[in-house]
Parts: C-alpha cells; sequence; structure tokens
C-alpha cells in the first residue's frame, strides 16, 4: 500500500519484508504437506531443487528466464501503481517481439543501431498494442481488463497468421520461424566458463543474455520516474485516489493513457533479451505465451518495488528450471506449479494481515503521541501535490 | 490499489491453475523407474535409456503413449533400465536442452526425444556429448552423427484410412481433422486424401486445421475437436479421421453425439478410449512410435545401433491400422491389397497434399 507521508520507517521496511518471508514460508509449508500426502520428503525435494539451481549452467538460465520476466512484472506493475490492471503483457509482448524480429532481419544496419532499431520496433509496437486498450478506456470507458484480455487474442492470432509460411516466416523440420537476424542485430552476452564440479576442464557453462543489463536499466528507470518526478508522482496519486487527483489539477484522462502507453514500451522489450541474445528470430518456442500472466504474478510478489520483483523474477526463474530435476528424481514436477500459485495467494494474505498490523500500531502511536495526524494518506498526497 | 491486488490475484491464480491444467499431468512417479545412478552399480550391463517426451507426456493417449509403450516393451523384454521426462506447457528450447542435459549428464545412453518440437534443442545438446547417441522421434537433426532420426510414412498408414473410410462411408462425404497446419500432419492429410479417392474417385473430402504454428495447441484441444467435428458432421461427413493428438477426444464425442464414426491416430484409440466412445472408433490409423522406439532401443542391445534416418513404413510394419472393434474386418481383404501394393511400391502415395 503505498503512503506518502513517511520516506523511511524502518518498522514499515521490516514488515515490507516480512510479508514475501511469510508468504515463501506459507508456500514451502503448503507444498510441503503436498509432498508427503505423495509420499516424497519434502526435505529431499528442496535440496535436489538448491542443489540443482545453484549449478552455474543453471544459474545462467534462471539469469534468463528472469531477465524476461522482470520486464514483464515492470510492464504489470506501471499500470498497477496507478490502478490500471494491463493484463495484455502477454499478447503486447509476443506481437511485439514478432515485428521487432521481422524488421530486424529485413534490414541492414550497423552493430549497435541494428540493436537500437530492433529495441525502437519492439517498443513501439508494445505501446501501441497496448495503446490501443487505453484510448478505448479513456474514449469509450471500456474496461483495460477486458479490452487486453481481448487484445490477447487478437494479437496471438495475428502473430499466428504472420508467422506462416505464406506471409513472413520459413518452415524447417516442421518448426516455423522468421527469418534470422543477422549478427548486427545481436546482443552481445556473457559467457561464463570454469571448472565444473568434479570436472577437470575448463567448459563454458552458457551465456547470459547482455540485455539483462538493460532490463535493470528499466527497473532503475521504473524506480527513478515513480518515486522521483512529478509524473511518478501524479500516477501514484491517481492510483491512490483518483478524485482526489483530479482535485489536485491531475489529468486523468491524460495519465491514464501515458501510463497504458509505458505499460505497452516496457511489455514490448518483454522479447528482448531472448531475441537479441538467444534466438534472433521469432519461432515456435522462444516466445511462449503466458509470460504477461508469469509478469502479474511477480509483480504481486514483488508488490511493485524493482528490487522486490527482481528477487521475485530470480526466484520464479529458480522454481521453473527445478521442475527438470524434480522429474528426474522421480518427485512430482507439478509441485512447482502448485509453489507458483500458492506464493501468490500468500502474498496477498500476508500483505493484507501485514497492512492491518501496521495500521493499529500507526493508530497506537497517533493516540500515544496525542497528535493529530491525517489518517487519509490520499488527502494528505493531494493537499502536497503542488510540491 | 487494493482493488487491483485483489483482481490482480484472482487473475494470476485462475492463469497459474489453467497452465497447470494444460501441464502434463503425468510426471507423476507412478511408472517412473527410481534412477538413482547408485542403482546401476548393481547390474553394470544394464542399458540405461532415457526419454523425454512431448508436451502432453505419459497419458495423452496417444502419441506419447505409443512411445511410453515402446518404452515399458523394451523395459519388459530387453530388461533396460529406463527414465522418462516430460515437458511443461509453455517451455522454451533452453528448457529441453537442460532436460536432455540432464539425462545425458547422468549416463543415459542412448536418450530418445519424442516430437519434432526438440529438433533445436537436440542439436546443440548434441554436440556437447558426442559419446551420447540419441534418437528424435519425427525429426532429424542435419550433420550429428549421434542423432538417429526416427520417421514414418505417416502418408501410407493414412492412405489405408483414407481407403477404409471410403469403403464404409455411406454418404461419399469423409472429413479430415489435423491438429495443426504443418507439413508432418500435411503427410496425413495428403496420405488420406489419396487413399479415399483411390476407392472413390468423386469422394468429397473435408479438410480442417485445428490450429496453426507457432501455436500448435490443436494437438491438445478436444473442446475445439469437438466444434471442428460438428461442422463437418453437419456438413455431410459421416467419418471423421482426427489426426490431432488429445484433441481426437473432441472429435470421437462429436462422433457419438452426431451417431457418426471417427477413426483415431497414433495408437489404437479404441483400446484407450472411454467404453462409450468405442462404438464410434471406426479404426485409428497406427504411426508405430512404439516400434521406433523398440527397435531403436534393441538395436543397442544387438550392439548394432540404429544410426542415420530410420524410416519406418508400412513395409517395417512402422506405419498400419487397427482392428480392434471390429469394425473394418469386412474390408479387410480390399485394404490388404492396398497395403500390398503399396508395399510393392505399385501404388506411390505422395506426401504433400495437391494444391
Amino acid at each position: 500500500m503505498e503512503r506518502f507521508v513517511p520516506r523511511f520507517d524502518p518498522r514499515r521496511t521490516g514488515l515490507a519484508i516480512l510479508a514475501p518471508l511469510l508468504a515463501l514460508a506459507v508456500a514451502a509449508a503448503l507444498s510441503s504437506v503436498v509432498l508427503l500426502v505423495a509420499d516424497h520428503s519434502p526435505l529431499v525435494a528442496f535440496q535436489e531443487m538448491w542443489n540443482y539451481g545453484r549449478k552455474p549452467e543453471q544459474v545462467v538460465n534462471i539469469l534468463n528466464k528472469g531477465s524476461g520476466y522482470f520486464l514483464s512484472a515492470l510492464a504489470v506493475a506501471i499500470g498497477f501503481r496507478m490502478n490500471l490492471f494491463n493484463i495484455g503483457v502477454d499478447g503486447q509482448y509476443r506481437i511485439a517481439a514478432m515485428f521487432a524480429a521481422v524488421a530486424g532481419a529485413a534490414v541492414t544496419l550497423p552493430g549497435p543501431l541494428h540493436i537500437i532499431f530492433i529495441v525502437a520496433v519492439a517498443v513501439v509496437v508494445g505501446a501501441v498494442w497496448a495503446g490501443v486498450a487505453g484510448l478505448l478506456k479513456v474514449y469509450r470507458g471500456v474496461s483495460e481488463v477486458i479490452s487486453t484480455i481481448m487484445l490477447n487474442f487478437i494479437g496471438a492470432a495475428f502473430v499466428a497468421w504472420a508467422v506462416t509460411p505464406q506471409v513472413w516466416a520459413t518452415l524447417e523440420n516442421n518448426v516455423v520461424r522468421t527469418p534470422t537476424i543477422p549478427e548486427s542485430g545481436w546482443f552481445p552476452g556473457f559467457s561464463w566458463s570454469g571448472v565444473p564440479e568434479g570436472g577437470t576442464q575448463t567448459v563454458v557453462f552458457g551465456e547470459i543474455y547482455g540485455f539483462i543489463v538493460i532490463s535493470g536499466l528499466v527497473g532503475i528507470a521504473y524506480w527513478f520516474v515513480l518515486s522521483r518526478t512529478r509524473f511518478g508522482f501524479d500516477l501514484r496519486a491517481t492510483g491512490s485516489s483518483e478524485p482526489a487527483a483530479v482535485a489536485s489539477g491531475v489529468d486523468v484522462k491524460r495519465m491514464v493513457l501515458t501510463s497504458m502507453l509505458l505499460s505497452g514500451a516496457v511489455a514490448g522489450l518483454v522479447g528482448m533479451p531472448i531475441l537479441l541474445g538467444a534466438a534472433h528470430s521469432f519461432g515456435s518456442q522462444d516466445f511462449p505465451a503466458g509470460i504477461g500472466f508469469t509478469g502479474i504474478a511477480i509483480a504481486l510478489l514483488g508488490r511493485n518495488n524493482p528490487v522486490g520483483i527482481a528477487f521475485a523474477s530470480v526466484l520464479w526463474g529458480f522454481l521453473d528450471v527445478s521442475n527438470q530435476i524434480l522429474d528426474i528424481q522421480g518427485i512430482p514436477k507439478e509441485i512447482v506449479t502448485i509453489m507458483q500459485g500458492t506464493v501468490v495467494l500468500a502474498v496477498v494474505i500476508a500483505y493484507e494481515m501485514v497492512r492491518r498490523i501496521s495500521v493499529a500500531s500507526e493508530q497506537r502511536r497517533v493516540l500515544s503521541s496525542e497528535r493529530t495526524v491525517p489518517t487519509d494518506p490520499a488527502v494528505d498526497a493531494s493537499s502536497g501535490g503542488a510540491k | 490499489m487494493r482493488r487491483v491486488t485483489k483482481l490482480a490475484a484472482v487473475v494470476a491464480t485462475a492463469a497459474l491453475s489453467l497452465a497447470a491444467c494444460g501441464s502434463s499431468s503425468s510426471g507423476g512417479g507412478t511408472t517412473t523407474e527410481s534412477g538413482s545412478p547408485a542403482a546401476t552399480t548393481s547390474s553394470a550391463a544394464a542399458l540405461k535409456v532415457g526419454l523425454a517426451y512431448d508436451i502432453g507426456g505419459r497419458g495423452d493417449k496417444s502419441f506419447n503413449d505409443a512411445a511410453a509403450a515402446g518404452l515399458d516393451k523394451a523395459k519388459a523384454e530387453l530388461g533396460v533400465e529406463i527414465k522418462e521426462l516430460s515437458a511443461t506447457q509453455g517451455e522454451t528450447d533452453a528448457d529441453k536442452e537442460a532436460r536432455l542435459t540432464l539425462l545425458a549428464q547422468a549416463g543415459y545412453n542412448p536418450v530418445i526425444a519424442v516430437g519434432f518440437l526438440y529438433g533445436t534443442a537436440l542439436k546443440n545438446v548434441s554436440a556437447k556429448f558426442p559419446n551420447t547417441q540419441f534418437g528424435i522421434i519425427d525429426s532429424t537433426v542435419e550433420g550429428a552423427t549421434n542423432v538417429t532420426g526416427l520417421v514414418f510414412a505417416e502418408n501410407e498408414g493414412s492412405f489405408l484410412v483414407g481407403a477404409a473410410a471410403a469403403l464404409k462411408s455411406k454418404s461419399g462425404n469423409v472429413g479430415y481433422i489435423g491438429g495443426c497446419l504443418i507439413p508432418l500432419l500435411q503427410k496425413f492429410e495428403a496420405g488420406f486424401t489419396a487413399g479415399a479417392k483411390a476407392v472413390k474417385p468423386d469422394i468429397k473430402v473435408q479438410v480442417k486445421y485445428l490450429s496453426n504454428p507457432p501455436d500448435c495447441k490443436g494437438f491438445n484441444d478436444p473442446a475445439a475437436g469437438t466444434e471442428t467435428a460438428n461442422g463437418m458432421y453437419d456438413a455431410g461427413a459421416d467419418i471423421i479421421f482426427a489426426a490431432a493428438g488429445g484433441s481426437g477426444t473432441g472429435v470421437f464425442q462429436s462422433a457419438k453425439a452426431k451417431k457418426a464414426l471417427a477413426i483415431g491416430v497414433d495408437s489404437d484409440q479404441f483400446q484407450t478410449a472411454a467404453a462409450d466412445l468405442q462404438p464410434v472408433i471406426m479404426t485409428s490409423m497406427l504411426k508405430r512410435v512404439d516400434v521406433a522406439v523398440f527397435d531403436f532401443i534393441k538395436s543397442f542391445k544387438d550392439g548394432a545401433p540404429l544410426t542415420g534416418v530410420q524410416v519406418f513404413d508400412l513395409k517395417k510394419d512402422g506405419v498400419g491400422y487397427s482392428t480392434s472393434g471390429g469394425q473394418v474386418d469386412d474390408i479387410a481383404t480390399k485394404l490388404d491389397e492396398y497395403k500390398a501394393k503399396i508395399v510393392s511400391g505399385e501404388i506411390k502415395v505422395p506426401a504433400e497434399p495437391a494444391k
């Protein structure tokens, strides 16, 4: 819950960290119960997951998956902060990645320019696709929840149409993909090599997508814009209380459209780590539907906070890769899906609990200090709106 | 803010549970060997076979189950040690690579990948493990000597069920439903159409595909199967060939509701279908993935591993049609005539639909 009054309050920070930890514990406990019912030892399962997940090859996989999840969650979070619910990230990211791949393969440009061009196409396409929902909301009052869901389907159908041999793709071994982007449009990654545990020779563990740096920068930009600029303040104010924001002179319609465009632009970046780092073409498997929805879960888990989202993305990537080791150890890998589901539910419950605790403790503090402090943060925020 | 949180939680949970439904439920350890590496030392001679399923996994009553049948047979008859892993919905090539790597690292040799979707991943993994022999169903990996392509003449098997459909059809109108519009499935279509026309040159063959690449969800979408089949039956078809993996169940349900017939695919689906659906399954086009898997494993046991590209055709009984239920017994002689002609080369079955 966004409050504008105290910036640094150790009690609040403590509670904010407590909630996700509580949620994780609940998720671990619930999946332990499921494992026990299925006659498997939870300790063995968690140990296998941990041992597998910290292997260098898997760390690379986790970070690579995480960089996409991180961007997806940021895109969702921009909407959340403004009480907008962009669940069209999935469609926006896929259609953006598809156009970026096709455009990137069609042009010849020198190195960095080529990459910038591809990323720009992705950002613009993602923003335009989300902008449709923004315009519908602003001018026709269509709920963005409905319109973005619909746009997901339209986007998926469009991608399915475009990625066929008749339109933009080629078919090889029954797998369709768009033409390969020339090497000038590949984002160099960080190759990680070393001597594996128990081995003698140096091997390449894998390559971390270079785009992970850009993901990090987007995370910093998200933090800066939202908490250090007038625009970010207006956005959060609108999210907290629309009437209060209007009263303080915020053009809400404009804010809706702008944040939808921004959210879509970031959604457009979601496919970039894998497109520029590994796939180099839009194909059947590397751009699965669902990352946009994963982003919703991760944004919830990370509480719309870039650091929280980064941790949540890594956690999600870790859970994703660990289903492989569970499978080979004969432990039902569906436990991972259960954990991902319960952690999202648990985090919402945990935050509600923590919110109530902090409200209660605040009330106690207010009473004891005999001061009169405005209790409605929105009123407080709007009165300080012209800072 | 709180409205968003609640709404988001609902949607996120719904999306997750949907994803959970979509992903395989077959990864459970019921049939999996307790493949701890230590267990293998006792029987040093036992061949360790790793197998990675396509999405759907063991229990899809179709393609993956056919592979599972071959694996089970190898385990029972050859005494090999097996380990099977399943794919997850929405996974990327990196996940497939990790799966194959795990199997190769754990010392499984040969490692079999079920489905052409493993093609790209296998290309990378086979290069990292030059001493492991890999097999891939429905695909080939060019330039990799340690990858055996296990492919089928689906057009030949489809020809036979196409002929069967034409012989049995009263309306002179039959249908073909493919799971996804890709060349592999067009091979089924080409054979089916050719077979039907060989019997009745003026027969009408309706053709529909449930999905397009890259989202080949039509292999796992029974509702779409029902809907499409309803449309075809309403348009006059009385027999439909469902080459659509898990969606076939939907076609069978439609056939039951419309009191018509359907043809299964890959496995003998009469054997695996619910009892009330069995009467509508006239026959199934058998794609003997089980034969390919078993033969591949057996070749290791025999010390002469199959390499290169292995085509399983009618001649090798790699494809065929099923007879359970007895609905095609009366036309068996005619079908066997066609089979003999294809095997002898007298009939050449096209692999691509006529333009």
